[in-house]
């Protein structure tokens, strides 16, 4: 396993939390609340090892437009880079309805 | 494949041992040892699952929990339940050296599991009807074995002995499955209690009522057996002061660091029920 | 051969049907519990906000859950109060670990508290477990006989009703779970058994069984075969409007003279019947075991 942190700077609030996924081969759940901070601070917690880079990539180009202040909390189980933007989208998808 | 290991007899050996000379009950069966002992006066119904080479089921010749144990200990279980119904509820004793359950194709087409089922059964019944269940662990306590021939009894004891080993599963057989050597099981143990197959980690779970020292497990003098009847005894006493279901197995300081878990569960879901 | 579709006609009513089911199977645990519940009614208590995950499972490097693998909700079916206890099969095959198990245990005994208090609430289980999870070896194993002990205090006052889904099935320590409550329901794509096939050819030899035989598979294990020996209750397909009503119908049934567990002798009887140096197989079993034979 492996944990990784990221911080990214926010706009404006998020009212409502959610939570998507589960942490099955090949998936991963995504907790999503607000955060008193105002920046967006993402856990990243991963079965596969040593892709730091990709998930950087990924969370960079999400939350880049996501602009919330928000604790996003992800578990992991080997989800392609493809599936966690889809999570992500879920989450943002359930926060914003 | 199972390795081919001597046959413990440490079940026998402490079923002859606690049960006096009481004549034993006839169960049928090579496997299971049931008596009712008289201790200071008072019958105590023992039962062990011991080795029978001749049992007819082959997966369960080694001491397994198997298709026929499982049945015949719920209906010797019941049968002291039946027959103290109207009068003083016999304390109950599992003597407990399980080299788990049977696996086989047969144990499968037959529903072991609902064998299994039946003893649980009968020990939690037993338990709720009032009388005192005692689980005594002499050696192996493996898994379904365990499950349901002593986990579900008031107070488990063990022996403090190398040999004395309760664990949810084999060791060669939890590796593989976890994908680990057993070397790094082993290791591994040391750090995460619940993963150890030392008793004197399990111990630490607060799980256990009493790590009984200083016995030797095969061969026990009769000081020995006397020390163990009086620890035994002293549990039955326990359990008339202090009833109950299985929650003294959390509510004491081992289980408070090591099972703090399970009790926060228990207090936040009891909070949230009625939200 | 002589096989014409006037034999079992597609009628537009059976297609209807059919084409509405909504398959249980496909969902995730917290989907079914939210399912079977009535519209709106879900509430689900420790979730995943709560982040009650397991203790143990990072010290050894692999990912937890925030939910642990188990779904406790409470609502209402068909009106009336009802707890759902749902193992979620993809996180870690449903293993049961010291916090999932302990949510479960807890659940029923507060389901045993309402019930006492006049109360009631139908406690349902959705059993999609290999068993106890090994990484938490021995505080899953006590959990799961909490569980145990609270289903056998909790029964004589409410039936308490599994379900095995599928597709993995209901193993290891909750398969005795299975075994002692009120009613089984099973889908013909779960499977019920103390030892996982798997585990079987490890410990006793693939001529004992070979695992990947899932024809043989299948008729020891398969929900078809354990409702026509009588080892459940009900047989249903995947959907969750018949899911449902097989729940609401077990729960109508009350609580059974005597539980399944509860029939000793007459397993005993069924067993002594058995020549293992000459054993039946599936289909024979069905014969001499009939169901709705057993009280």
């Amino acid at each position: 396993m492996e944990t990784m942190n990221f911080e990214y700077d926010a706009r404006g609030p998020l009212t409502r939390r959610a939570h998507v996924g589960v942490v099955g081969s090949g998936d991963l759940e995504v907790l999503i609340e607000p955060s008193d901070k105002p920046t967006a601070q993402v856990r990243v917690r991963t079965s596969v090892k040593g892709y730091t880079q990709v998930w950087k990539a990924v969370l960079d180009r999400f939350f880049g437009r996501f602009e919330r202040a928000a604790k996003v909390e992800i578990n992991d189980f080997g989800a392609t880079p493809g599936t966690v933007t889809l999570r992500l989208e879920q989450a943002a998808e359930e926060v914003r309805s | 494949m199972n390795t081919i290991t001597p046959l413990s007899n440490r079940g026998r050996t402490w079923f002859q041992a606690l049960a006096d000379n009481a004549q034993p009950v006839n169960t049928g069966l090579g496997s299971v040892l049931v008596a009712d002992a008289t201790w200071r006066g008072e019958r105590v119904r023992l039962l062990a699952i011991v080795p029978d080479p001749q049992n007819r089921f082959p997966r369960a010749r080694h001491g397994e929990l198997g298709l026929d144990e499982g049945w015949a200990i719920a209906h010797h279980v019941r049968e002291a339940i039946d027959a103290d119904r109207s009068g003083a509820r016999r304390p109950i004793l599992a003597i407990v050296d399980v080299q788990s359950q049977a696996y086989g194709r047969l144990e499968a087409l037959l529903g072991i599991h609902m064998s299994l089922a039946a003893a649980a059964d009968a020990y939690a019944t037993a338990r709720m009807a009032g009388h005192p269940v005692v689980a005594l662990i002499v050696g192996t306590a493996l898994s379904g074995g365990l499950l349901a021939h002593g986990d579900q009894a008031h107070r488990l004891l063990a022996l403090d002995d190398p040999k004395v080993v309760v664990h949810a599963m084999r060791k060669q057989s939890a590796a593989r499955i976890t994908r680990r050597t057993v070397a790094e099981l082993d290791e591994l143990g040391k750090t995460v209690i619940p993963m150890s197959y030392d008793v004197q980690q399990f111990a630490k779970l607060g799980l256990l009522h009493e790590l009984i020292t200083g016995i030797d497990a095969d061969a026990p003098s009769t000081a020995q057996v006397a020390e163990v009847k009086e620890r035994v005894a002293a549990a039955i006493a326990d359990i008339r002061k202090h009833p109950g279901d299985l929650t003294s197995r959390l509510n004491n300081p081992e289980a408070r660091v090591h099972r703090a878990a399970s009790i926060e569960v228990r207090r936040r879901l009891a909070e949230q029920w009625n939200a | 051969m002589h096989t014409t579709h006037s034999d079992n006609p597609i009628t537009k009513e059976r297609r209807d049907r059919f084409l509405a089911r909504q398959s249980v199977i496909e969902m995730r645990a917290r989907e079914r519990a939210r399912a079977i519940l009535d519209p709106g009614s879900f509430r689900e208590l420790l979730g995943p906000f709560d982040r009650l995950e397991s203790p143990w499972l990072p010290l050894q490097g692999i990912v937890p859950e925030s939910d642990d693998g188990v779904i406790v909700a409470r609502g209402l079916l068909a009106g009336k109060p009802a707890v759902i206890m749902a193992i979620e099969g993809a996180f870690q095959g449903g293993g049961m670990g010291e916090v999932s198990a302990s949510k479960i245990a807890a659940a029923l005994a507060l389901a045993r508290g309402d019930c006492e208090r006049g109360k009631p609430i139908l406690p349902v289980l959705l059993l999609e477990t290999g068993g106890v999870r090994l990484q938490e070896a021995n505080l899953g194993e006590a959990a799961v006989a909490e569980i145990h002990a609270e289903i056998v205090a909790l029964r004589p006052l409410v039936p308490v009703i599994g379900v095995i889904t599928g597709m993995i099935g209901c193993f290891g320590g909750m398969s005795i779970a299975a075994g002692l409550c009120s009613y089984l329901v099973m889908f013909r794509q779960a499977r019920l058994e103390l030892n996982g096939p798997e585990v079987i050819e490890q410990e006793a030899g693939i001529d004992e069984l070979n695992a990947s035989d899932k024809h043989l598979i299948w008729g020891l294990l398969g929900g078809e075969q354990r409702y026509e020996t009588s080892f459940a209750d009900a047989l249903i397909e995947d959907d969750v409007t018949e899911l449902r009503q097989v729940i609401q119908a077990q729960a109508a049934r009350g609580v059974p003279a005597r539980h399944r567990s509860e029939q000793v002798e007459e397993y005993r009887r069924r067993l002594a019947s058995i020549d293992p140096a000459d054993p039946p197989d599936s289909l024979a079993l069905r014969r001499i075991w009939p169901k709705g034979e057993m009280p």
